[in-house]
């Protein structure tokens, strides 16, 4: 197939668009392509991919972004992961985290991406591993109780309380030995 | 090596049996992304960290007795040879991207190969389960079961908001990819794909060609699979998926009935044309095989051609692939000799069936 645009060179990257029901479809060769300004590109021509969407979804209303153009903030700390050392504009440009402890460093950035990129979802539902999950759902208890703990105090119920206390104690041991179980 | 002999060991189990709907899903494939807690992950791995989550596999996994799988042996990517690679990528047992571009990257094969686990592929682990047919929940299970074999060994990446953590935002959640591939000559040739794409896309479903270039199916072969991963259990995907799968499944049945009905000669000559082809070419390129492959198989499935088993079409696609010519041929072969290489292949194999 002949690129669409210089009809010359063979075209190496298709481009198909579906719009209102509408196929339309476009061949280009790699110089045309990066003359239309399309930097469909990857690194070392390996077809275009969904990174490229998925950093104009990054970029589209991140605050951070604002915050880095204006030249008086410069200083501005950079959001960096501590284990890994990813800053959030390297995530931003190559659209992969670079360990799991990025998901907590970029955390408050990342619900309108997910948001996005899953139909409207920004919460897992889904399966909980067996080891890791078991301290989960004890975290979660323990919350609860807290705060039943202090409704508890609130409302003077004190001998309650205590129950409530001694409760969340057992669960904290169990907590810790798990975790130590889990190392 | 005689063709038969070949076959047989180069034909993995989704290829050869029949499972549900098989006239017309030919694989279910389910993928689960994972990735080990403090480890960097691939995209930004050095060799030591990669080594490190080869490391914990290989001590704290493989180490055991046999597996309740079987016996899974971990081949490290760098160690096999550049053709088995290529065949192994054919047979969509390991990716692309771990073949050619991973860092330290590895894999673990189960015997009947339904089961492959990839290292150091995008993510630390990518359990993949491969069935013939329609059986997405019985491939999920089967994934879910490694998944938890592992687990029970390894600390995994999950936070309680966004679940199991990816590399790529787009996998976070379940980590779950699952997908069928179809063969959709009905509704190709009665042009009615143009029209079902743009609504499967709405449903946050992706289909796409998986062999051949560009935006068009090779061989009328198409892959369904979720896009989306956040959000719903993994259950509730593969139904979702299933419930666009069974209707696709009887759009494409009726329009096999309404080809009959109303050009039923029209179709016979085609298939028969298709099957002279197969039978009696001497050079032939991937895309001709690939679309007289389907016609045969459709003529099969809709009983123009008799004594022929179906499975041919799955075998021969993946078999007539690059990668597999030149491993039978015992050797790297140029396009030229492929073409040729490739038209004797097929002759062979429709000969066997006669045989029987």
């Amino acid at each position: 197939m002949i690129c669409q645009e210089c009809n010359e060179r063979p075209a190496t990257l298709h481009f198909t668009n579906f719009s209102n029901g509408e196929k339309t479809e476009l061949h280009l060769c790699e110089r045309c392509a990066q003359e239309q300004g399309e930097m469909f590109l990857m690194n070392q021509g390996a077809g275009f991919s969904i990174n490229h969407f998925l950093q104009g979804l990054l970029n589209m209303d991140s605050p951070f972004q604002a915050k880095t153009k204006d030249p008086f903030q410069q200083q501005e700390e950079v959001l960096q992961c501590e284990n890994c050392s990813m800053t959030f504009p390297q995530f931003l440009k190559v659209g992969r985290f670079g360990c799991s402890h990025c998901y907590d460093t970029f955390r408050e950035y990342l619900i309108p991406v997910t948001r996005r990129l899953h139909s409207g979802n920004t919460t897992h539902h889904g399966k909980i591993p067996k080891r890791v999950g078991g301290t989960i759902q004890l975290q979660r208890n323990i919350a609860t109780l807290k705060h039943t703990l202090s409704d508890l105090i609130a409302k003077e119920e004190f001998e309650k309380a205590v129950d409530v206390r001694d409760e969340i104690r057992a669960l904290e041991k169990q907590l810790a030995e798990e975790r130590r179980g889990g190392e | 090596m005689s063709l038969e002999r070949f076959i047989n060991q180069a034909v993995s189990s989704w290829m050869s049996e029949d499972g549900p709907d098989s006239d017309i899903v030919l694989s279910s494939r389910i993928r689960l992304a994972r990735n080990l807690s403090d480890i960097k992950f691939p995209t930004i791995a050095t060799k030591d960290s990669a080594e490190a989550v080869i490391q914990a596999i290989r001590e704290r996994v493989i180490a055991g007795p046999s597996t309740q799988f079987g016996p899974l042996e971990l081949l490290k990517v760098d160690e096999i040879q550049p053709l088995q690679k290529r065949v192994l990528v054919e047979k969509h047992l390991i990716s692309p991207h771990l073949a050619e571009n991973s860092l330290n990257g590895a894999f673990l094969l189960s015997e009947n190969e339904e089961i492959s686990i990839m290292i150091n592929e995008e993510d630390h682990i990518r359990i993949q389960c491969l069935f013939p047919g329609l059986q997405l929940s019985e491939a999920l299970k089967v994934a879910n079961d490694v998944d938890d074999w592992l687990e029970e060994k390894m600390n995994y990446a999950y936070d309680e908001q966004y679940g199991y953590l990816t590399s790529c935002p787009t996998n976070v959640g379940t980590g779950l990819r699952a997908s069928v591939m179809m063969h959709l000559p009905g509704l190709v040739l009665t042009r009615q794909m143009n029209r079902i794409l743009p609504a499967i896309n709405q449903l946050g479903l992706v289909v796409r060609g998986i062999y051949g270039e560009g935006s068009e199916a090779l061989g009328n072969i198409f892959q369904v699979s979720n896009q989306t991963t956040l959000g719903k259990s993994e259950e509730d995907i593969v139904d979702d998926l299933k419930g666009v799968v069974a209707q696709i499944i009887s759009q494409e049945r009726s329009a096999r009935e309404a080809l009959a009905k109303t050009s039923n000669i029209q179709l016979e000559d085609r298939v028969f044309r298709s099957f002279g082809v197969l039978q009696n070419s001497r050079i032939i390129e991937s895309k001709e095989a690939a679309s007289c492959l389907s016609d045969v198989r459709l003529g099969i499935d809709m009983g123009y051609i008799k004594n022929i088993s179906r499975n041919i079409l799955n075998e021969l696609m993946i078999l007539t692939q690059p990668g597999f010519l030149q491993q039978y041929a015992g050797g790297p072969l140029r396009p030229d000799d492929r073409d040729i290489r490739r038209a004797a292949l097929i002759r062979e194999r429709i000969q066997m069936e006669s045989n029987e």
